[in-house]
């Protein structure tokens, strides 16, 4: 069994080490608005993370992770470029798996630099990379950039990509979206009566909030769907053969460069990798062996939007990942009020290091 | 010890209970006074009977201060995680049948399926600044729900009674709740999304599979099971 004091140290020596880094400690309150985190990301976040409230700032949240609170203090008056360490608690609702942990410490690193994302991203892996480097832990990178600039580039309407824009972390509903844009969903006869406007008329009166002029607008946009031409074949497969890039960093890079021949909204993305590859190897990152998956992180890393990447065992994969982090530059434009700067960071699970450590 | 069997203590469900146990001849009653919450059990030895409000018993099957109980599938998947380690379903009881559904108001004929429900929550949260509010007590269930359907931009606000008047008192823009004939969501001119429910439900008996159980009341237990189940 690890104890509290064994994992408070491990953390601080970790934290010393990313403070070696480069990084000035940040500090942050446990009790953090429910507003803002539920403004994130959604109901969803109550499945996730422990509600409180009193009667005056109303509920609160136990700290679900730093990532948030540390943007927040950054956009609020932070020095530029900044890079931040941190060590604390975090509180996770367990609904499903009794065996996983609801209070746990995460050390993290966080960098906030707009000259050089590449050898940002490259700084943060390699720094993760070698904190749990001995464990035996399986890595791998993916790199949502490429899906969110492959929907942007699609050959469509632009609200058909905003709704699979917004729908990026979410791959079911994102798949069963592309099928209806690509025609391949059937319509409905009451569907198809009210896009023709033979429906009959609804006889019941108006209720709640939402008014008659914004059904009569979701109709016209219904109508203006309707009227556009589905996303083609090819277009679907290409997106297909993107999310199926399974392969060690160079090969990955090397199909989607051949992808980005057709599809080419995904070049720029495609360089950003290939710098990122040598400033990684710069950084004595074995590339060769890196396991990259252009789908990675799409179903746990919300706000993520350019590099994910995640730390796992390999002996023990019932574990949750030992670390994991990322490139989430919308978050600071979510959260900066109008500003925004490029940011990338992860975290680290003292606890889980000294377990494994424990089994080895 | 004895067998602690749970059931209803008010109402159409504690009367029909009654009756359906009493089929199996097994009679339930009320001892003493209509006021008073204390049961009798005869035709069979060994069972002692708790009357509690419905809404409780999930609970006290996972304590395991009840052996066997009559509740709904809502309330037991709603109030018990894992639900399935905790109890286990043993005869469902053929009444009581009430769907837990979404329902939004009728003079939204842009909305038919949950594909519709989360279009109009994105483009209701552009219009008014505020996520699409869905009225429920069911909250687990709900967002479970959604979140297998890929919902996003809505909130879940509470509501523990008349849920159904929300929407025209402007507190929720749809709700999420247990309907068994649908007459009070058409009288609130709100109609069901054609999805399918979040969950269906109807009495069941369940047993715990958390209490602990002398040798004797084993052997009750397995005569109730065994009688309750032969129909």
């Amino acid at each position: 069994m690890i104890s509290r004091a064994q994992t408070l140290a491990r953390a601080a020596s970790l934290r010393a080490g990313f403070e070696a880094a480069g990084a000035i400690p940040a500090e942050t309150p446990v009790l953090q608005p429910a507003d803002t985190l539920l403004d994130l990301y959604g109901e969803e976040i109550r499945a996730r993370a422990y509600v409180t409230s009193d009667a005056l700032r109303g509920e609160q949240m136990l700290r679900p992770d730093f990532t948030v609170p540390v943007v927040q203090m950054h956009m609020a008056g932070g020095a530029e470029p900044a890079r931040y360490t941190y060590s604390g608690e975090v509180f996770r609702r367990q609904e499903h798996d009794p065996d996983r942990a609801s209070e746990y410490i995460q050390v993290g690193y966080e960098v906030f630099d707009r000259t050089d994302p590449a050898a940002a991203d490259a700084e943060v892996f390699a720094l993760f990379s070698d904190a749990v480097s001995g464990l035996n832990l399986r890595s791998v990178m993916g790199d949502i950039g490429f899906l969110m600039d492959a929907v942007q580039g699609l050959r469509t309407t632009d609200a058909r990509k905003a709704a699979l824009q917004r729908h990026i972390w979410r791959p079911r509903r994102f798949r069963a979206l592309l099928d209806r844009f690509a025609g391949r969903t059937e319509i409905s006869p009451a569907r198809a009566a009210l896009l023709s406007g033979e429906a009959a008329l609804c006889e019941a009166p108006h209720t709640g909030r939402r008014t008659g002029q914004e059904i009569e607008t979701r109709i016209a946009a219904l109508r203006a769907d309707a009227a556009a031409d589905p996303l083609s074949a090819e277009e679907v497969g290409l997106l297909d053969a993107l999310l199926n890039v399974r392969e060690t960093l160079p090969f990955a890079l090397e199909q989607l460069r051949d992808l980005a021949v057709d599809l080419t909204s995904v070049a720029p993305a495609a360089e950003r990798l290939a710098a990122r590859t040598e400033a990684l190897e710069k950084r004595g990152v074995d590339v060769a062996a890196l396991p990259f998956e252009a789908s990675f992180g799409r179903t746990s890393m919300e706000y993520y939007d350019g590099m994910v990447f995640g730390f796992f065992s390999a002996d023990r994969p019932d574990l949750p990942p030992v670390a994991t982090g990322g490139r989430y530059d919308a978050l600071t434009r979510r959260l900066g009020g109008g500003a925004e700067i490029p940011a990338v960071g992860g975290v680290l699970r003292p606890g889980l290091m000294l377990e494994l450590e424990g089994a080895l | 010890m004895t067998v602690r069997l749970g059931v209803p203590s008010k109402g159409r469900l504690m009367d029909k209970t009654f009756e359906w146990f009493a089929k199996a001849g097994i009679t339930l009653s009320r001892s003493g006074s209509d006021r008073e919450y204390a049961g009798a059990v005869g035709g069979i030895d060994g069972v002692s009977l708790v009357l509690l409000s419905a809404g409780e018993i999930p609970r006290e099957l996972s304590a395991g201060r009840l052996h066997f109980g009559v509740t709904g599938t809502d309330l037991i998947q709603e109030k018990l995680p894992l639900w399935e380690q905790q109890v286990d379903p043993v005869q469902e009881l053929g009444f009581g049948f009430a769907d837990l559904v979404l329902a939004v108001p009728r003079a939204w004929v842009d909305v038919d399926t949950l594909d519709d429900l989360d279009a109009v929550a994105a483009a209701f949260r552009q219009h008014h600044g505020m996520r699409l509010r869905i009225a429920t007590k069911y909250h687990r269930l709900v967002r479970e729900y959604l979140r297998q359907g890929g919902v996003a931009d809505y909130a879940l606000v509470d509501s523990q009674g008349a849920t159904e008047g929300t929407v025209a008192n402007e507190t929720a823009e749809a709700i999420a709740d247990i309907t068994s004939s649908g007459e009070t969501l058409r009288a609130n001119h709100l109609k069901v999304l054609s999805d399918g429910p979040v969950l269906r439900s109807q009495a069941t008996l369940w047993r715990s599979r958390v209490a602990d159980l002398s040798d004797a009341d084993r052997l009750v237990a397995r005569e109730l099971t065994e009688r309750l189940t032969a129909g």
